[in-house]
């Protein structure tokens, strides 16, 4: 059942769309990632589901209702800001309990809550410390408790995990995820970090300039990037403008092949790393010199500089990984070519 | 004492010279003379007075050029202020002539010996009711009265004739009708009380007084509230709406009415009720401590003399106390005579001032 | 940071005695020193201190009657003032509208407006025959309501500048958050909003009961005499009666309850004072949203048109209305003045100046001295820090005449035979701003995070360079606010330029009050066309002061 819903919701300051006719739809118990560069327009459309930000056109509908005419706080849904937005005047306790106060809470049945939250996000018997004591990682726990707090129908997240280091990240992704499918939390999150949404994710919406340049779940939109900007943004380098036809394409790099049914004419055309083999020596293939070499953990990051057309990049495995100035030779794998679907 | 006052004075000098002094430019220091610069032999002579003093800028000019000495002019506050002033610094005066201590308050100024004894040259042209002071600690330098001024336009609109005399001012017809100051803050609200107290003795101002509120008199706190805001016959007062077309004021007021009439009328809009006039006298002294009292004694002579006296009436808007002075014609055209002012004597009014006024405030005010 | 080495700890306490030294002797000097000996003098006569005096006064029952009402009427002025005035605060530090600067230079001008010429202009709101009157048949004057307005209208900049000027730094996103979480506007308001801006709501709370505390020509002018504050007794007993005993008894009773008023301020604000969360106010201003909104900016608007605009649009317009008509005859005359002789009457340009020249130097004196002192005392410290803290509002408790007498008895000996120098009135009037810089200066800078000052540290900086890079940018805005104060108070002040004796160097209040002690039209409206130009000018160098600030780029907070 669709809980959230936006129809053709616009943003407008002054002349520029921020948030451009957007339609977007949220179901019950899942979550869904909003991907887009810094101002692309993700930030303004939480404000604008949670009320902070009136719409230029369009609507908000939450459980089928119009939001227009309901204030800020009436709208029970949930947000943690970007830099938390913690009260600096109340202490961990105080914070978490804010949302139940306002929403009528007895002192006692709030202190119960209060507490079982902290548990919840790690931080058990926090509740008197002040909010400067803490750590990042640990605001950002307290401000997840806070906005869990009242239970809110939709919980959004502004870059969740922006301030925090990798290792800390890519923990806490997991355990949000895990805590929401068992709370059966509804998500809402932006993040400008794909990892972040893939991981997070059951859905992902890709923004560009205030308008939805691709959604789906994290596979399709990693397997089909909808256009050279999704495929950009999601760190492919490899794109080349080219002519395809007849199961073939014609780039800079030569004669490359699709998969099947790709459609013909002049397109964009991406090919993953991946999809970028070294051949033996010898053998004919792209002629290209080794310009840089980066050890990933689980493979090797190559960049290699053909004759003509820009660089490639190119992954192999670590056991015989070409040496920087090595010449070497490639062909491409069709599977991992990916004709652009929107146009040259 | 002093040392430390020396060493705090140059720690602070020091710190702050180089953060203020010179962020206010130093362009203007001939302009704005310490006085205790001056050096002991100075040809400066400084007249502390109070906010009311003025002079013709070519009159003083002419004395300075006449006598070598440059004339500096202190103004202090109003006049009680100044004169207080004057007795707190007793002995380590800023200056070296006072002028400005009236009769309601010369006692007090006696009292505390602030004044050398000087006789001016030319106290023998001052008229000799005005010499209050025998030793000639302070000179009678200007006079005048205190009395009730009417709107002639309301009098004649209304076909009543304006009142007179103190008692006229408890009749019914005048209910109402008058605005005062508070004896306790402003100078003519004290001259008024003190011309009740003239009239009707020590035991019977109370009682007149208990008829003048009977009446609908209206007090408020000082001159400037009277005159511009509640009187009807003043400029001010025409645009401030006052209702009250009878005040306490000046018998000079209506004369300063056509001067600064715009254009001037041919008649003053307003008119002095002779019989309710108290008279002031003012004095100025050799201040004891003077830095220069040859300059200072020089400056006595020159207030008394003829041309301030005939300067004065027009840049202080009161009497010369000289017998041959000559009134200009704005005064003598519009101004009136006042035959029989009410006197009180110094001593009298020293001894009883506080008291009077404690009484006169439970009395009018509470 | 927490180094606690005592070489370490000997040198913080060393810098900031160092910070403390120019301010501690310029209050020694010319506040406490002065103010005690006139007191003493009072005291003490040849048979030793008369204690007993203080009880006599004390048991009067005009004095107690006195006190009751010095202290309720400023209660009820302070509550009201914020009551009016806090929406302001929000509607000028939040919303943007057109004339918006012009508007804010204007609701200060009050402050610099001698007493008589505001009174006066505020009978012709409240009083017979006012505005009210006309309308709605209310006539106000004589009684308490025309005291507590006026007082209003001459503390509503306050208000609207020491907490708006730290409501447009505040992070809008704090009340958001609470929205979100189920507050209501109000609600987000009074439990995010208000309790960040308290060290300010207070600062100016205290300041506004201070000023309405020890209010003088106010009470005198709208009151009439049946109304009396402990100010208007101590002026009197000094400067009208010279009775010492009892103005010293009366002085020490208003530094006792000031004092009071500053120990329950200090006991009100001490919590924690989290730091804030700053930024650029630019970007928190935005065109009223929403029709609740609206209807507040049109409410502050029309607020601010009744009790501030309207009093002296009736100045304007006194001062226009000449003899044969509306045009400017007043403004012609007072051109004529300085070429007629005189002593009496100065050029206006040449008062102009004046003022200008007094006011600049005491605000460079306060800045300088409540800079140091702001600084100082940004180091939190233990309890001497906090009683200096009080020790710099001690000034806008003390009447006038206190200081000026006390300045005639103490500064009479070289070097400090300051009694006829200029720099005097400059330095009083400086007494009067350096509450006001160290006010508006410090909770914006206790309020910075201490970590950008040792990031600075780390980066190489000296703790001054610290500061003047790090704290002074963050502050600048705040110091402008309380430069803007020091100035305006300076302009028109009156009490202290009136009594100290200077060379005859009138300053524009000054050459008003003149002109509006004399009879005659002409006199009349010249003080009015006087008075508009210290508005303007006053108006003029506020809204110059605030083009000063310079367009701070986000990247600063």
């Amino acid at each position: 059942m669709t809980l959230l819903r936006l129809d053709g919701v616009s943003v407008r300051f002054g002349d520029r769309a921020v948030v451009d006719a957007v339609d977007l739809e949220v179901a019950e118990h899942e979550i869904v990632c909003v991907l887009g560069p810094s101002g692309s327009g993700k930030s303004t459309l939480l404000r604008v589901v949670a009320g902070l930000q009136p719409v230029s056109a369009g609507r908000v509908l939450l459980g089928d209702a119009d939001q227009a005419a309901v204030p800020v706080h009436r709208r029970g849904v949930g947000l943690m800001f970007q830099d938390h937005q913690l009260f600096p005047h109340r202490d961990v306790g105080g914070n978490v309990a804010f949302g139940l106060r306002m929403r009528g809470a007895s002192g006692g049945s709030s202190a119960a809550r209060v507490e079982e939250l902290l548990e919840l996000v790690g931080l058990p018997g926090a509740g008197r410390r002040a909010v400067a004591s803490l750590s990042g990682g640990e605001q950002q726990r307290v401000a997840l408790a806070r906005a869990l707090a009242p239970s809110p129908r939709l919980l959004m997240l502004d870059e969740p995990l922006g301030q925090l280091d990798r290792g800390l990240r890519e923990r806490l992704v997991v355990e949000l995820r895990s805590l929401f499918s068992r709370l059966g939390t509804t998500v809402l999150a932006v993040t400008h970090d794909q990892g972040e949404a893939f991981a997070l994710a059951d859905r992902v919406v890709v923004m560009r300039d205030g308008r939805i340049a691709q959604a789906g779940t994290p596979l399709e939109v990693w397997q089909r990037p909808a256009s050279e900007f999704v495929a950009r943004f999601l760190g492919f380098e490899n794109v080349v403008p080219a002519t395809v036809s007849g199961g073939a394409a014609a780039t800079p790099w030569g004669k490359v092949p699709v998969p099947a049914g790709a459609p013909e004419g002049e397109r964009r055309l991406l090919i993953r790393p991946v999809g970028v083999r070294l051949e033996a020596a010898g053998t004919d293939g792209l002629s290209c010199e080794v310009a840089s070499r980066t050890f990933r953990g689980t493979h090797v990051a190559l960049l290699l500089r053909p004759g003509a057309g820009p660089v490639l990049e190119a992954e192999c495995s670590l056991a015989g990984a070409p040496a920087v100035g090595d010449r070497v030779r490639v062909s491409f794998t069709p599977s991992e070519v990916v004709v652009l679907p929107d146009g040259p | 004492m002093s040392t430390t006052k020396k060493i705090a004075g140059a720690a602070l000098v020091a710190a702050l010279g180089v953060g203020t002094l010179s962020a206010c430019g130093g362009g203007d220091a001939k302009d704005k003379p310490a006085g205790a610069s001056d050096a002991p032999k100075s040809k400066t002579i400084t007249l502390v007075s109070h906010d009311s003093f003025n002079v013709t800028d070519t009159v003083l000019k002419e004395f300075e050029q006449q006598s070598g000495y440059t004339v500096k002019v202190l103004k202090s506050g109003d006049a009680g202020a100044a004169l207080n002033q004057e007795i707190l610094t007793k002995g380590s005066p800023r200056g070296d002539v006072f002028f400005g201590v009236d009769n309601t308050l010369l006692s007090r100024a006696l009292d505390n010996g602030i004044f050398t004894p000087y006789q001016a040259k030319g106290l023998d042209q001052v008229k000799p009711e005005f010499v209050l002071d025998q030793q000639h600690r302070v000179t009678p330098v200007d006079s005048g009265d205190i009395c009730v001024n009417y709107d002639k336009a309301y009098f004649a609109d209304k076909k009543i004739a304006p009142p007179q005399t103190l008692d006229d001012l408890t009749k019914p017809e005048y209910k109402n009708l008058l605005v005062t100051e508070n004896a306790a803050t402003s100078s003519p609200g004290l001259g008024f009380l003190l011309a009740s107290v003239g009239k009707y003795g020590e035991d019977g101002w109370k009682d007149y007084w208990s008829k003048l509120k009977a009446n609908g008199v209206e007090v408020v706190d000082g001159w400037e509230q009277a005159y511009n805001e509640r009187f009807s016959g003043s400029a001010g007062g025409k645009k401030a709406k006052g209702d009250r077309p009878l005040v306490v004021s000046y018998a000079s007021s209506p004369p300063v009415e056509v001067l600064y009439g715009e254009p001037q009328p041919a008649e003053a809009p307003t008119g002095v009720a002779t019989g309710t006039c108290f008279r002031q006298v003012e004095f100025a002294g050799l201040l004891k401590g003077a830095k220069n009292e040859e300059g200072g004694k020089a400056l006595i002579d020159f207030l008394v003399g003829k041309k301030f006296q005939e300067d004065m009436p027009l840049q202080m808007f009161v009497n010369p106390v000289i017998k041959d002075a000559k009134l200009p014609e704005v005064f003598t055209k519009h101004g009136v005579v006042v035959e029989k002012p009410e006197t009180v004597a110094p001593d009298a009014i020293a001894k009883n001032r506080d008291q009077w006024v404690k009484a006169w405030s439970s009395l009018v005010v509470k | 940071m927490r180094d606690a080495s005592p070489k370490a700890g000997g040198r913080a306490t060393a810098v900031r005695f160092a910070l403390m030294a120019v301010p501690l002797a310029f209050f020694g000097l010319f506040f406490a020193y002065p103010v005690a000996a006139i007191v003493g003098r009072g005291l003490k006569t040849d048979e030793g201190w008369q204690f007993g005096r203080i009880g006599e006064v004390l048991a009067r029952p005009d004095i107690a009657g006195v006190l009751w009402f010095t202290t309720w009427q400023a209660f009820a002025s302070t509550v009201l003032t914020l009551l009016v005035a806090l929406p302001g605060a929000y509607v000028f530090a939040r919303l943007e509208f057109p004339g918006k600067q012009l508007l804010r230079a204007l609701v200060t001008v009050p402050f610099v407006l001698p007493t008589v010429v505001v009174g006066s202009a505020f009978l012709a709101l409240v009083g017979r025959g006012g505005l009210l009157d006309e309308l709605w048949g209310v006539r106000l004057d004589t009684t308490v309501w025309a005291i507590l307005l006026a007082h209003v209208f001459f503390n509503y900049a306050v208000v609207v500048r020491t907490v708006g000027g730290l409501w447009a730094q505040l992070d809008p996103r704090q009340e958001e958050a609470a929205r979100v979480l189920g507050a209501g506007r109000f609600a987000a308001w009074r439990r995010v909003t208000l309790p960040a801006l308290g060290p300010a709501v207070a600062a100016a709370s205290l300041m506004v009961f201070l000023f309405t505390f020890t209010s003088f020509g106010v009470v005198q002018i709208l009151g009439g005499p049946s109304y009396s504050t402990l100010e208007v007794e101590v002026y009197r007993q000094t400067a009208q009666l010279l009775d010492l005993p009892t103005a010293a008894v009366l002085t020490m009773v208003q530094f006792a309850a000031v004092g009071l008023i500053l120990a329950v301020h200090a006991r009100t604000v001490r919590r924690r004072e989290g730091a804030l969360r700053l930024v650029d106010p630019a970007q928190t201003a935005h065109r009223p949203r929403g029709r609740s909104q609206r209807i507040l900016l049109g409410g502050v608007l029309l607020s601010v048109a009744l009790l501030i605009v309207a009093p002296l649009a009736v100045l304007v317009e006194r001062s226009f209305d000449a003899p044969g008509g509306y045009g400017l005859g007043f403004y012609r005359a007072l051109q004529d003045a300085g070429a007629g002789g005189g002593t009496f009457l100065v050029p206006p340009l040449e008062a102009i100046w004046n003022s200008l020249q007094y006011a600049l130097a005491a605000t460079a004196i306060a800045l300088f001295v409540g800079g140091l002192a702001a600084a100082a005392l940004t180091r939190r410290g233990g309890s001497f820090v906090r009683g200096f803290d009080a020790l710099l509002m001690l000034p806008l408790g003390v009447s006038a005449v206190t200081v000026g007498f006390g300045f005639l008895i103490t500064l009479d000996e070289p070097p400090l035979d300051l009694r006829t120098s200029w720099i005097l009135v400059p330095l009083a009037q400086a007494l009067v701003g350096v509450p006001f810089v160290v006010r508006t200066m410090l909770p914006v800078l206790r309020a910075v995070d201490g970590r950008l000052r040792e990031a600075a540290a780390v980066l190489g900086a000296s703790p001054l360079r610290a500061w003047r890079e790090v704290d002074l940018p963050l502050v600048r805005r705040a110091l402008l606010i309380a430069a803007g104060f020091a100035f305006a108070v300076s302009l028109g002040e009156f009490g202290a330029t009136v009594f100290i004796a200077r060379p005859d160097h009138p300053t524009l209040p000054v050459a008003v009050a003149r002109l509006l002690g004399r009879a005659g039209e002409m006199n009349y409206g010249q003080a009015m066309a006087l008075s508009t130009i210290l508005m303007l000018v006053c108006a003029v160098s506020l809204l110059l002061l605030e083009r000063l600030r310079p367009a701070t780029t986000s990247g600063e907070f």
